[in-house]
């Protein structure tokens, strides 16, 4: 609908709306997030969760403890490599239509274990994440910025189209697969559909 | 005063009601899950467990019954000794039923002890 007729009919009291609008507003009010913390984030994760913070005025106060239940995953910690197969298993078990907020310095990038052998640098090496939140840990109201920040990609989402997410369009997989705990990495060490590694380009 | 209408009218009605109201939202999601919804199932989304582990060996397992015998011992000389402060407590008062009623649960109990003792439960050695 055009966004100028739209805008005179709401000035003569006329509300108009298209499914696509109202499948977002469902969608992005009513997110629950998969209980599951990490590390020291989850206890920001859970004070955001609490009544100082309060999650719940965005919808999404519901933690489920079951990843069928859920919609988000707020990836909260560090990723050891011994736990990226999990959290990927979990991952794969959400339903569709799922979203990842990478939260912490750990989950974005491996943080201050990023010299070391046994953490995972960012968990968007192996499932595609929305909102990445630095800090370490993040306050409570990062978290709460990130989950606008998400709701407003939501918003943004297009029922149809080229451009429409993941989760409805039929070619693309709901199931990413799980890296093996091998000897020295994790095999593979990452999803090439999903992060690609830096390329440097020389200037001449 | 007789009434103009069928009184069963009402029932019709009702379960007129009755059908659209469930069947219209179980349609309309039903319309939304063909039009829109892709059903993308996989091994480990349909896997029985929602775990970030995958499940290992058979859930048959077989558990040792060498427990009942902790439960026998445990019920005599645990939860018989909490039934018998109260009553050693009330004893005077006690009417005869309550007594024999009591006596009763004791010699069942002292029963399964001179059972188990027989056993040979209560030797360690």
């Amino acid at each position: 609908m055009d966004e100028g007729l739209r805008s005179e009919l709401s000035k003569q009291g006329i509300f108009t709306s298209t499914l696509e609008d109202l499948y977002n507003w469902g969608r992005q009010n009513s997110v629950w997030p998969l209980q599951f913390g990490l590390a020291c984030c989850a206890i920001e994760m859970i004070a955001t969760s609490m009544a100082r913070f309060d999650l719940a005025r965005f919808g999404a106060e519901v933690f489920r403890p079951s990843p069928r239940q859920a919609d988000l995953m707020i990836v909260a910690g560090t990723v050891t490599k011994k736990m990226a197969p999990q959290v990927v298993r979990l991952y794969n078990q959400m339903p569709e239509p799922k979203y990842v907020i990478a939260m912490g310095a750990c989950a974005i990038s491996g943080g201050p274990f990023k010299q070391g052998y046994n953490v995972l640098k960012g968990i968007d090496r192996f499932i595609p994440v929305d909102v990445h939140i630095p800090g370490c840990p993040p306050r409570p109201e990062a978290l709460l910025h990130a989950f606008m920040t998400l709701q407003q990609r939501i918003d943004g989402q297009r029922l149809t189209g080229k451009s429409r997410p993941r989760h409805l369009n039929a070619e693309a997989p709901s199931e990413f697969p799980v890296p093996q705990f091998g000897a020295k990495d994790l095999e593979p060490p990452f999803n090439p559909e999903v992060w690609q590694p830096p390329r440097l380009v020389r200037s001449e | 005063m007789t009434t103009e209408y069928d009184p069963y009218l009402f029932l019709a009605v009702f379960l007129g009601i009755a059908l659209v109201f469930p069947l219209a939202p179980l349609g309309l999601a039903r319309l939304w899950a063909v039009l829109y919804s892709n059903n993308k199932p996989g091994p480990i989304k349909n896997a029985t467990y929602e775990c970030g582990l995958e499940s290992k060996g058979d859930a048959r397992v077989q558990f040792r019954s060498d427990y009942y015998l902790y439960g026998i011992v445990f019920l005599i000389f645990d939860v018989e000794a909490l039934f018998l402060l109260p009553f050693a407590v009330a004893f005077t008062g006690l009417p005869m039923g309550a007594i024999v009623a009591m006596l009763v649960f004791l010699l069942l109990l002292v029963e399964g002890l001179v059972w188990a003792w027989k056993k040979g439960v209560l030797s360690w050695t």
